[in-house]
């Protein structure tokens, strides 16, 4: 435990001692506010709720939180300090863990500073703040499912790019998956069961019930599992190719 | 106590290490040499697991490699090759962020920190970001984050490298300062190194163990070793020095008109020869015995494997 919390510091600080979270969260800051009031219609839409606000955090995840997670293991790689890393006593999934919870914690910084909307909604009207945050809890354990998917990405490729559009491509067909142009697509000559798959491997179907505040067992268990899965295979895939 | 057996790597299907074989002890300070490419820094990734070897074994004080690795790891100080560290950090943070990973907390950390920052004179770059240093303070820092600890077992790949004159003596200096009771490998591919710090050589080529004595007996290898090679101020007559007991060969370089006579096995030539400068009144005006010339060891035995 003590290990990974002095590598989750680490990094943590490794964040900001570049602009890199800065960037980050100005970006997020600025586009979930442009979704949430343009596309969104959070005025139009005259209720007290924040759904404008988090129906297009899976949007947004899927192009900012590879950002943010393909320098995780690429750039260690790319400089030779894997080799550093790997050769003091810690062990690779107290490597793993420092990372994502360090990245992790970026990500719920973010939420976190989104508050003003929140404030916003309170001033405006009557909200159920419990169900605010039940949707922000889910949207940070969502985020948490892309940065899993992204961190393997960066385990894969010395080369950040490469592994921010594997990621990109990655988290697409998580998140298209319950899209209705995928669905589409499959109705009519698939069974349904096989329909249903498709869809219950979908971000946006876990994610739909999440931002309305409903805290199912099955949605937070997905996204936890989903978590680990990714994980564990970039765990393995950082094993192999460490030394490449 | 490292004990090493039948290891081997393959990369693909590229054979990096062959079939290496050794034991090293206490005390022993072993330099690594070979031509790039030679399997240096592969044998050193797999001393401090950092890589799996694809067969044999690796012990080190008595604990297998492949089970133990984390436990053997606290007791190895590392300078990987290139010197790698976390650019963004200062050289504080960084120095403190390896301690804390290798267990120490509060006073004692900060005890740590200071002992080694003196020992390797990094005070001035404290509250520098790494990747602002120069070439020779970045391997410094490198190597006071392997010395951090105290290690039994200090691995260093090619320590030397970028540093100036000074800096090379004083790194040479502290290595041997600290191997004392330990285990020093250093790879490099300067000779002169190892002749400098190491009391053992291991010659590494194409992955096989080519070599692997005391840097004495490396130069004992050369056909220089105990040679007596002079010079003469103007044209004489040199023949007599061919014909003197012990000695083997006359060779005379035609640049620089020095004349080497090389002895036969085992014998010492000095006294024969200035007894026969002084007989024949030869004009030397420089005379000095050879230590064996490495590089020419060196290059007879990695291309005789290519």
């Amino acid at each position: 435990m003590a290990h990974i919390f002095i590598l989750f510091k680490r990094e943590f600080a490794g964040y900001f001692a570049s602009p890199v979270a800065y960037v980050f969260i100005g970006i997020f800051l600025v586009l979930s506010a442009v979704f949430a009031f343009f596309i969104g219609g959070f005025f139009e839409r005259g209720q007290a709720d924040l759904l404008a606000f988090f129906n297009f955090h899976p949007w947004l995840y899927l192009f900012l939180v590879p950002a943010i997670a393909m320098r995780s293991w690429a750039e260690e790689r790319k400089s030779g300090n894997i080799e550093l890393l790997m050769t003091l006593p810690v062990s690779t999934w107290q490597a793993t863990l420092g990372k994502f919870l360090a990245a992790w914690s970026v990500l719920g910084l973010a939420l976190l500073l989104t508050f003003p909307i929140w404030l916003t909604v309170n001033y405006l009207g009557k909200p159920d703040n419990g169900i605010i945050v039940a949707a922000y809890l889910g949207s940070w354990l969502m985020a948490g499912a892309f940065l899993a998917i992204g961190m393997c990405m960066s385990a894969l490729s010395k080369n950040q790019i490469i592994a921010f559009i594997l990621a990109i491509v990655v988290c697409f067909l998580f998140v298209v998956s319950g899209s209705s142009i995928v669905l589409d697509s499959f109705k009519g000559w698939a069974p349904s069961l096989l329909l249903d798959t498709v869809a219950s491997f979908s971000f946006l179907t876990h994610f739909e019930a999440m931002a309305k505040g409903v805290i199912a067992l099955n949605d937070v268990g997905y996204f936890i599992l989903v978590t680990m899965a990714w994980l564990y295979a970039g765990l393995l895939i950082i094993e192999q190719k460490k030394a490449d | 106590m490292i004990s090493v057996k039948n290891l081997s790597k393959l990369f693909g299907h590229f054979s990096a290490v062959e079939d290496l074989s050794f034991d090293i002890k206490p005390g022993d300070i072993v330099g690594f040499l070979g031509p790039n490419g030679a399997g240096k820094s592969t044998t050193m990734k797999m001393l401090t697991g950092f890589l799996q070897p694809t067969s044999g074994t690796i012990d080190i004080f008595d604990l297998s490699m492949a089970r133990h690795a984390k436990t053997i790891q606290q007791r190895i100080g590392y300078l990987p090759e290139g010197a790698p560290a976390y650019g963004d950090m200062t050289t504080y943070q960084f120095l403190k962020f390896i301690a804390e990973v290798r267990g120490f907390k509060g006073k004692e950390k900060e005890r740590r920190i200071n002992e080694v920052v003196e020992k390797i004179e990094l005070q001035e770059v404290m509250n520098r970001p790494i990747e602002n240093l120069s070439k020779g303070f970045k391997r410094r820092v490198g190597l006071a984050q392997a010395l951090i600890h105290d290690p039994d077992i200090l691995i260093l790949d090619e320590p030397t490298d970028g540093l100036d004159p000074n800096q090379k003596h004083q790194v040479r200096e502290l290595i041997t300062q600290l191997a004392k009771d330990k285990i020093v490998i250093i790879s490099t591919h300067i000779l002169e190194e190892v002749t400098a710090v190491c009391n053992r050589v291991m010659i590494i080529a194409k992955g096989k163990l080519l070599f692997n004595d005391t840097p004495l007996s490396l130069q004992k290898r050369s056909r220089y070793y105990q040679a007596v090679t002079i010079h003469l101020s103007y044209l004489a007559d040199i023949s007599g020095l061919a014909e003197l007991e012990g000695v083997a060969e006359m060779e005379v370089e035609q640049k620089t008109g020095h004349v080497t006579l090389f002895p036969e096995p085992g014998k010492h030539i000095l006294h024969e020869v200035t007894a026969h400068v002084q007989r024949a009144k030869l004009p030397v005006d420089t005379l000095f015995i050879e230590q064996g010339r490495l590089d020419q060891v060196f290059r007879e035995l990695t291309t005789e494997v290519a």
